[in-house]
């Protein structure tokens, strides 16, 4: 039985300031709040809040036949919180039908994986707390910022205890090989991996409202028609797209979510069902997988599905490498507002905005009308950053032995705390001894003035 | 077979500014194509000319008054940069009598080939001794170079009936902030007006003559500047660098079309956070006196410098031991020095009101009156080693790919379409 496996993803980044050579040193605040606000409200307006009710609906009528998966990043979720709480209360309204598997991904939706590995494996486990605590599920498949994915980038996963993994179905990885088939990692053969179908996916999120395409208008019968109509052994058909392509990439009025509304009704009258990834795993772990090699990262954008949107020239290099190189010392310090601004920066996005590809897609560069633009203010930004983190700790002394020392004063306080106990639990017995015993004491003072 | 009988001010190696340097590219971009012939028309010609690829004509060799002259004074006086036979040729076709004008002993009018006092005088005299070439010359199209060689073009064009193209290098729009004068107004307005098309040097040129000189969009086109390849001997300038500063260089005419004053402005700016900058003002004009003013007023006068016009090699001298060249121009038909800039490796910043902005990519764009950004450009390249690499070498690769040889096709196309609907 042929199963559609829907995943959805939920980002926005904290959109960063204009800010110039002059604010380094003098101005810590990086983030334009009323772009935020407005730009959350009127995205979950115009997209997160009716599609997830539609998906919410979908599930309902279909007798929790249709599933679905989302992930969140651990800035959308804040942000969420922070401007529009509303669409939690509708994600929790999803998750409470349990039929949406919530997936784990990184916390800052950025480029950790790649440049710092305990880095990246902390935001995980963070994202994924978050996640347990606002919808009560602890995820057990992992996508990574831009479902970039590597043979050892799976390995890592698979070693925090994930079972599946999500990434795309780039074509120069598989080759003549089909998307439509359970994968597993080459370094750890329990770790699943489903490949996003790019054709089926980007038929909805790219092409749905487009006139001039050639299968315009679109319909649920036609859509499934092209899976059903797919070779008898390919089961899987991941469809895996930003959340936002309802309402911001694709306009509702374009009956997009009607569209979506009749997929379930149309599915079922072709044997056709629907899966979350960690279903779909589970499903097929009887089966004999066949491993995925992938040595150079994959992602999901442009053309070549590599990592070129965010590191395609030395611009982009520059700043991910001046970022990362603070990894360790912020991982060291206990600044709150530190560790806050470092979610903050990592964030994807401000590395495409630097791309100098062009790769046909107009790139949203928001408040920059270059990538030069783009690259200043963000090394503006960095610059005070990596100031700020120095200031912390002395900058001649190296992390390993600053890490030492640190341990030494955490230790330290540890070793004083246990010292401090052990001085109360005598001096209390010292005058429990005092009390029960004070005849031996006058006695002994007899003694001593006896002698 | 295309014949053109051009019309031009300027001609290297002896230029005043942009004009020159932009016909000499255009013609040369044009003679590249086999079946091409152009005759140059220029005031006043020094015989240093390269006339290797088209001929030139001197305006103040080219008689309007017949004079009984021997072969041997002919030659002697003009036979370095025209070939004799041209001059009773040309004398042949003396259409009226110019006995009222002063001439010298050949029959012909002096001109200064410079911007003079009278350059209204010479702009008519330019357009009288036009009316003789025009009669001599056998030609398929006119095409005349700014507004100065309108006039010539008009006449050309009403002796002979065959087409008049007009070329805008600039409007007295860009020079003057608005404040045009009526009468360089009423020329360039009435060149527009009877040429059968109009060629533009941007798209922001295009739109003021669509737009202040009422023209009719059709017959407006945008054809984009080039450079030219440079020679050896600048290529193997060494680049005088310090190691421990920076330099920053504005290269130009120091009027109030450049913006001089954005750039001390932001300059001030650099300056209060970073030491090791220097900035370089190269040129002169009637804002310098100002400027120097405002650098000592803003307390910069230590790092800011003036030194005076600069020509030729020691143009790129300068610029190659900048770190950053920068061009705040106000209103900027196309600019061709950014591209020299980058030619030699200088990372560029350009306001967003200059023509070139068109078609560089690799070079930073700003607003004009926008110092904070300017700034902010300026810091960035000197201070983030990426980003100077960066437009260091891929400006240099985009500016390489712009050709005259292309803009001489262009060019060509507008001719083949206007000759077939003449």
């Amino acid at each position: 039985m042929k199963t559609i496996c829907f995943y959805f993803e939920i980002h926005q980044l904290f959109q960063l300031k204009r800010y110039r050579f002059f604010d380094i040193g003098s101005d810590h605040y990086y983030y334009d709040d009323y772009a935020n606000e407005t730009k959350m409200n009127d995205i979950a307006e115009r997209s997160y809040i009716p599609t997830i009710n539609a998906l919410t609906e979908m599930i309902e009528n279909s007798n929790k036949e249709f599933k679905v998966s989302i992930s969140i990043s651990g800035v959308a979720m804040e942000q969420l919180e922070m401007h529009a709480p509303n669409v939690i209360d509708a994600l929790q309204k999803l998750g409470d039908t349990g039929c949406c598997e919530f997936i784990a991904e990184t916390y800052s939706h950025g480029l950790s994986s790649l440049k710092d590995e305990k880095g990246f494996v902390n935001e995980v486990l963070r994202q994924s707390k978050k996640v347990s605590q606002l919808f009560g599920q602890t995820p057990q498949t992992f996508r990574n910022t831009e479902l970039i994915y590597s043979d050892e980038i799976g390995l890592l996963v698979s070693n925090m205890g994930f079972k599946s993994m999500l990434t795309e179905g780039a074509k120069h990885v598989l080759g003549w090989k089909s998307p439509h088939y359970v994968y597993h990692c080459n370094q750890a053969p329990n770790l699943k991996v489903l490949v996003r179908d790019f054709k089926l996916s980007d038929d909805i999120s790219l092409r749905f409202s487009n006139s001039e395409w050639s299968e315009y208008p679109l319909f649920a019968d036609t859509y499934l028609d092209w899976i059903a109509e797919l070779p008898e052994e390919e089961q899987v058909i991941n469809i895996f797209m930003n959340l936002d392509s309802f309402g911001v990439d694709q306009p509702l009025s374009s009956n997009i979510l009607e569209f979506m509304k009749a997929l379930p009704a149309c599915a079922k009258a072709r044997n056709i069902k629907f899966a979350t990834p960690i279903e779909v795993v589970n499903e097929f772990s009887n089966y004999t997988s066949s491993a995925i090699d992938v040595l150079h990262p994959i992602s999901w954008i442009d053309e070549e599905r590599d990592l070129s949107p965010w590191l395609g020239n030395a611009l982009q290099r520059e700043a991910v490498d001046k970022l990362y190189s603070v990894a360790e010392r912020v991982r060291i310090c206990d600044d709150k507002r530190i560790k806050q601004d470092w979610d903050y920066l990592q964030a994807s996005n401000n590395f495409r905005f630097m791309s100098t590809k062009s790769s046909g897609i107009q790139i949203n560069r928001g408040i920059y009308d270059s990538p030069y633009d783009a690259f200043t203010n963000y090394m503006n930004i960095l610059g005070d950053f990596i100031k700020r983190v120095n200031t912390l700790y002395p900058d001649d002394i190296d992390n390993e032995e600053l890490n030492s020392l640190l341990t030494t004063i955490k230790n330290q306080g540890k070793e004083i705390a246990a010292l401090n106990k052990e001085i109360k639990l005598l001096t209390k017995q010292e005058t429990k001894n005092t009390k029960t015993t004070p005849k031996t004491t006058d006695k002994e003072k007899v003694k001593k003035s006896k002698a | 077979m295309m014949k053109v009988l051009m019309f031009g001010w300027e001609f290297p190696p002896h230029i005043l500014g942009g004009l020159g340097t932009a016909s000499y590219g255009l013609t040369k971009g044009m003679s590249m194509q086999e079946d091409m012939e152009i005759t140059f028309c220029i005031p006043k010609p020094w015989g240093d000319e390269d006339q290797s690829f088209l001929n030139i004509i001197g305006m103040n060799s080219t008689p309007i008054v017949w004079r009984n002259v021997s072969w041997e004074h002919v030659n002697n006086r003009i036979g370095s940069y025209m070939d004799p036979q041209l001059f009773y040729d040309l004398r042949d076709k003396i259409y009226a009598d110019f006995n009222y004008l002063y001439t010298d002993e050949l029959g012909c009018i002096e001109f200064s080939g410079r911007y003079p006092d009278n350059l209204q005088e010479e702009i008519n005299n330019y357009s009288i001794v036009a009316g003789v070439i025009a009669r001599q010359q056998q030609f398929d199209i006119i095409h005349s170079h700014d507004w100065l060689t309108y006039p010539a073009g008009i006449h050309a064009k009403q002796v002979t009936g065959k087409p008049l193209i007009i070329h805008v290098h600039a409007t007295d729009f860009d020079r003057s902030r608005g404040n045009v004068n009526p009468t360089v107004y009423a020329i360039e307005k009435s060149g527009m007006d009877y040429a059968d098309h109009i060629m533009c040097v941007s798209e922001l040129t295009r739109q003021t003559v669509i737009e202040k000189y009422h023209q009719n969009p059709e017959k407006v086109s945008t054809v984009h500047n080039a450079v030219s390849p440079l020679s050896q001997e600048i290529m193997d300038i060494v680049p005088q660098k310090n190691p421990h500063e920076k330099t920053v260089t504005f290269l130009g005419r120091i009027t109030m079309q450049k913006g001089p004053e954005y750039f001390v402005e932001a300059a001030a700016m650099v300056l209060q956070r970073t030491k090791d900058v220097r900035f370089v003002m190269a040129g002169s004009g009637d804002m310098m006196d100002q400027m120097i003013r405002l650098a000592a007023d803003r307390g910069i006068a230590d790092r800011f410098h003036f030194p005076g016009f600069m020509k030729g090699k020691e143009v790129y001298e300068v610029l190659k031991a900048s770190d950053v060249y920068i061009m705040p121009s106000v209103s900027e038909p196309f600019g061709i020095s950014p591209l020299e800039a980058m030619q030699v490796s200088v990372p560029t910043i350009i306001s967003k009101q200059s023509g070139c902005a068109e078609i560089l990519n690799n070079c930073i764009k700003t607003d004009y009156w926008d110092i904070d950004a300017m700034a902010d450009a300026i810091y960035s390249i000197c201070t983030y080693p990426a980003m100077y690499d960066y437009l260091k070498t891929e400006g240099k690769k985009e500016v390489d790919e712009i050709k005259w040889e292309n803009v001489g096709h262009q060019v060509r196309d507008i001719y083949e379409r206007i000759l077939k609907n003449y």
